[in-house]
């Protein structure tokens, strides 16, 4: 008895004694397995957030071509459809080149509150590894990819102002130089680090544009306007009917702008995680709304509901849901999107005969008054509830965002913001567009383009009947 | 030989055809066209201003027949284009010197 005990009392020290030298060992692995499994998470979280956001900007490249080649070329008389097409398609291939070479680098280095610095000239040091300020998920070169398709449409987009009447080399040059004095510092001021306007990096008068409604819309609109009101109205304007050779292809193109927007709104959270799915939803419910406020008004007015007008309706909607998309509550991008439809046919329908201008294709009316009312709408109906974007520097407490939340003073902060986009467009584009006219000319000659832009600019024809 | 024009209306291309064809007439060219007469055309409504469309759509159809067989078609025509109402349409007729079929040289009234 006794030796059984102290045979037991001996395995047992044993025993103990290798428990002792095994517990240190168990720690370190699982600590390794954690670390190893917290890597593996961050990784699985980069693709999904990566995979969303290329997919993103190839949406938003459709968008330019062929959405807003389509839409913008439906709208034109059948001699000039090439035109359109030749002007969205050079801005895809001019701006890819400045962009790297230069203006990626204006607009999302570090630099002034008003620009950005020359540090990533040729795209230096952006690489594959993340930028923590702009996004700590995707590569950089994924964000200036982005990035770089919405600098190719937001000049695209003027194209709607003086379509039909201005020289291909005029437009090459202008569209190159206001992407660099226009475009490049409001995306530096909304968009990038130290912007003057930037809302989520403590600009001083942060200003909520989630996707461009100031950058993209309020600046191509209202210089389109200025485009319109330098070069002078189309010969035979407004005497002569000038309908869309084709609504067909415009609403083609319609329907793909509303496609590519998702990657333009839902995009700009810069993830695939829940603020793309507010974005996406949002998008979705401005469009219809407007599509709907504008048929109703142009059914009341004029007695039928016309296709491009619900088209016009639906891109209005677009427009002005950009801003608040990732602000904003589902039901209010219906509220928003159920007034621009309404506004942007009143500035179309109304307004512009009031006035006289020829917007060739309503690139202000829509664009321009659409961009501006949904800016101010954004700081009417951003709801920290959908995106917590201003937060106490101290505590880091959520604050409120717009008015809905008690936050009154973001009004004022939209205002600055818009107004300070009207301000560089206005001046920007009359300074430009003087420049390029001195040196260039701005129109074609009367005859040619009477004759038509296609022949005349480019030697060809859009279509041929007869072959 | 007589050359028959006649502008109809487009929605009145098939019944003139076949009417043609009962008559026994059986080539013509036919053409899409547009004009107006004494029809004045509609108002389109564009981006908040009114134009005046006055280039309707027509269609035209040619032919050239047999003295004994024109009035027989352009009886058949009239009948089978008209509404009543102003824009059916106009026909005309006009002498033909000469026809020539291409394919074999036949000419006058066997080459119709």
């Amino acid at each position: 008895m006794r030796s059984r005990l102290s045979k037991f009392m001996l395995l047992l020290v044993v025993f103990s004694a290798g428990l002792c030298f095994a517990q240190p060992a168990a720690p370190a692995a699982t600590a390794a397995q954690i670390a190893h499994l917290e890597a593996q998470v961050a990784q699985a979280q980069s693709s999904a957030d990566n995979s969303w956001m290329l997919a993103s900007a190839a949406m938003v490249l459709l968008m330019t071509g062929p959405g807003l080649a389509l839409f913008y070329g439906g709208l034109v008389r059948r001699k000039n459809v090439l035109s359109i097409l030749m002007q969205c398609i050079a801005m895809m291939a001019i701006i890819t080149v400045l962009w790297a070479v230069l203006t990626y680098s204006l607009a999302f280095d570090s630099g002034v509150a008003f620009i950005g610095g020359l540090h990533h000239l040729f795209l230096r040091g952006v690489g594959l590894a993340p930028d923590p300020d702009y996004s700590a998920t995707i590569p950089l070169q994924t964000f200036m990819i982005y990035q770089l398709m919405f600098a190719i449409i937001t000049p695209a987009l003027i194209v709607g102002a003086f379509a039909e009447r201005m020289k291909f080399s005029a437009m090459a040059l202008f569209l190159t130089l206001w992407s660099i004095c226009v475009y490049t510092p409001m995306a530096h001021m909304v968009w990038g680090k130290g912007g003057f306007l930037n809302a989520s990096q403590g600009g001083m008068f942060p200003c909520l544009d989630f996707a461009g409604g100031t950058v993209v819309h309020v600046t191509s609109g209202v210089s389109a306007l200025v485009c319109a009101l330098y070069l002078g109205k189309r010969v035979g304007y407004p005497r002569e009917a000038m309908p869309p050779h084709s609504v067909v292809l415009s609403f083609i193109g319609a329907c793909l702008l509303w496609f590519g927007w998702f990657g333009f709104n839902a995009g700009s959270a810069l993830g695939a995680g829940t603020l793309a799915t507010s974005a996406f939803v949002n998008t979705q419910f401005g469009a219809a709304a407007a599509a709907l406020t504008w048929a109703a008004a142009e059914w009341l007015h004029r007695g039928k509901p016309s296709a491009l007008g619900i088209i016009s309706g639906a891109v209005a909607g677009l427009v002005a849901i950009t801003p608040a998309a990732g602000f904003v509550q589902p039901m209010s991008a219906l509220v928003i999107g159920a007034i621009a439809g309404v506004f942007c046919y009143f500035m179309v329908v109304k307004v512009k005969s009031w006035f006289g201008y020829d917007d060739s294709l309503d690139a202000f009316g829509v664009h321009g008054a659409g961009g501006t009312l949904g800016a101010i709408l954004t700081g009417i109906f951003a709801s920290s509830a959908v995106n917590p974007i201003f937060k106490d520097a101290k505590t880091g407490a959520v604050l409120p965002s717009g008015v809905i939340d008690g936050n009154w003073h973001q009004l004022l902060n939209q205002f600055v913001g818009v107004g300070l986009a009207w301000g560089v467009s206005i001046v920007g584009t009359l300074v430009l567009l003087k420049l390029v006219d001195l040196v260039i000319g701005l129109r074609v000659a009367r005859e040619h383009e009477i004759e038509g832009l296609d022949v005349t600019q480019h030697g060809e024809e859009g279509y041929d009947f007869v072959a | 030989m007589q050359k028959i024009e006649a502008i109809i209306q487009p929605s009145k291309l098939d019944a003139v055809k076949d009417a043609l064809l009962e008559v026994g007439i059986e080539g013509m060219t036919i053409l899409e066209a547009r004009g107006h007469g004494r029809q004045k055309g509609h108002t389109e409504f564009y981006r908040g201003r009114e134009y005046t469309v006055d280039l309707l759509p027509k269609v035209k159809i040619e032919m050239v027949v047999p003295d004994e067989l024109v009035e027989k078609a352009v009886q058949a025509i009239l009948a089978s284009a008209r509404t009543g109402k102003i824009g059916d349409g106009k026909v005309f007729l006009s002498k033909i010197d000469d026809a020539i079929r291409i394919r074999n040289d036949e000419r006058g009234g066997a080459a119709l």
